[in-house]
């Protein structure tokens, strides 16, 4: 058993045993409920996807009228635009990355459950990698954030938030919840079976 | 005394971490999560890094302004925040905030504590609770996502008025730089060798089950 700051120790008889001296975290041999936190947080942010996709996350009020943008429409606009740089990388952020985490997270959450053995170091990389690049699919809440406080120029030009971009922070918060509550140490716990049974 | 044996945080595997050669690291021998790492003399250096970010930190004000038709707007990174909140985004507002602002604070204020207490050793407990909210504080920090988020608005907003870029956007530059400095620099593994333990019994002995091993070095 281990606890935060490293410490490992036999596993005490009471759950009142089983905390670190140290740095009072529950000693505990894997996340309590990992799989069915994941889950759950990864079907929830699912849904979210849905109307983050499809509701408008800003409407820019200029001369030329009001104009509504959903997330991809802000991809098209930046690429018509000119720059498609960042169109890429607003597309990476933004889609590819939310989409990767969820099936990254239900892929690992499947071949757990299947007690699966094989590749676990790539599954260990893969779990890696989506706790790495979670964070950046923050950047359209923040581009939708600045874009609002800047444009303020009423009457003459003015953007204001809309739903579309709660239910994107609600997926980008749901999943790193998400790979937070996973318990990488699941990947390995099939492959520890089968030494022992081979010992 | 011996030598107790490290868990794995990625997969439970016991082994030994060797003594590292200086900025060397220990890789697991399994899945290849990093260890430990030999920072060193880092302390004194992240201290003065940490309280650099801080000042940074503090007068990243002014990031950008907009102009058109001899009007002009200007906003802070607090100021992201804000208008959100006033336009009835309030969930994303604290969101923002708390992504862009107090995450990034709470993380520079608790290095900057740990490192002046670190002198005592052992350390007492509350040193160990800070740590924790250090790591907190360091997943939801997301000053870099915020820095390309401003670039983006930037970009968007040229092609509506004339876009002035603030000091804030250079602060911000550095203030990243540091952030990553002290977080390259910071040794938490070593402040928790320091921290005092609740009960002396409670550490009886560790008792490793599967085979130590001993695993490579990396350099
Ligand atoms: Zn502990
Ligand atoms: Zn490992």
């Amino acid at each position: 058993m281990q606890a935060l700051c490293a410490f490992v120790k036999t596993p005490g008889h009471t759950r009142a045993t089983n905390y670190c001296p140290r740095c009072g975290n529950e000693l505990a041999f894997r996340r309590h409920e990992a799989m069915e936190r994941t889950w759950a947080l990864i079907i929830a942010a699912a849904i979210c996807y849905v109307p983050a996709n499809l509701l408008p996350v800003m409407t820019s009020i200029t001369a030329m009228g009001a104009q509504a943008d959903t997330i991809i429409g802000g991809v098209i606009l930046l690429y018509r635009t000119g720059s498609w740089h960042l169109a890429l990388i607003v597309l990476i952020a933004s889609v590819i990355i939310p989409l990767t985490k969820l099936f990254a997270l239900a892929y690992l959450l499947i071949t757990v459950q299947r007690c699966s053995a094989k590749s676990n170091r790539e599954r260990a990389q893969l779990y890696r990698l989506v706790e790495f690049i979670g964070r950046w699919s923050m950047l359209d809440v923040f581009v939708i954030a600045f874009v609002v406080a800047l444009v303020q120029l009423k009457p003459l030009m003015a953007a204001q938030p809309r739903y579309g971009i709660l239910f994107f922070a609600a997926v980008v918060i749901l999943t790193i919840f998400a790979s937070q509550s996973f318990d990488p140490r699941l990947i390995w716990d099939s492959a520890n079976k089968m030494e022992e049974r081979n010992e | 005394m011996p030598e107790t044996p490290v868990a794995c945080p990625d997969c439970d595997l016991l082994q030994h971490v060797p003594l590292l050669p200086p900025r060397g690291k220990a890789l697991c021998r399994r899945c290849g999560k990093v260890l430990a790492t030999d920072k060193p003399g880092a302390n004194e250096r992240t201290l003065a890094l940490a309280v650099g970010a801080a000042i940074v930190f503090a007068n990243a004000l002014p990031l950008m302004g907009l102009s058109a038709a001899r009007r002009e707007v200007d906003t802070t990174i607090i100021g992201g925040a804000w208008m959100m909140w006033q336009e009835g985004q309030q969930l994303t507002a604290a969101l923002v905030a708390l992504c862009a602002v107090v995450a990034p604070a709470v993380y520079i204020g608790i290095i900057v504590v740990l490192l002046a207490v670190r002198i005592y050793s052992p350390a007492p407990l509350w040193v160990g609770e800070l740590l924790h909210w250090g790591e907190l504080a360091r997943e939801w920090a997301m000053t870099e996502v915020m820095m390309l988020g401003v670039l983006v608005a930037l970009v968007k907003i040229a092609d509506l008025a004339t876009v002035v870029i603030g000091v804030g956007i250079f602060a911000t530059g550095v203030l990243i730089a540091l952030i990553t400095m002290v977080a390259v620099n910071f040794d938490s593994g070593k402040i928790w060798t320091q921290v005092q333990w609740t009960t002396v019994d409670a550490q009886s002995l560790p008792n490793p089950t599967p085979a130590i091993d001993y695993q490579g070095v990396k350099k």
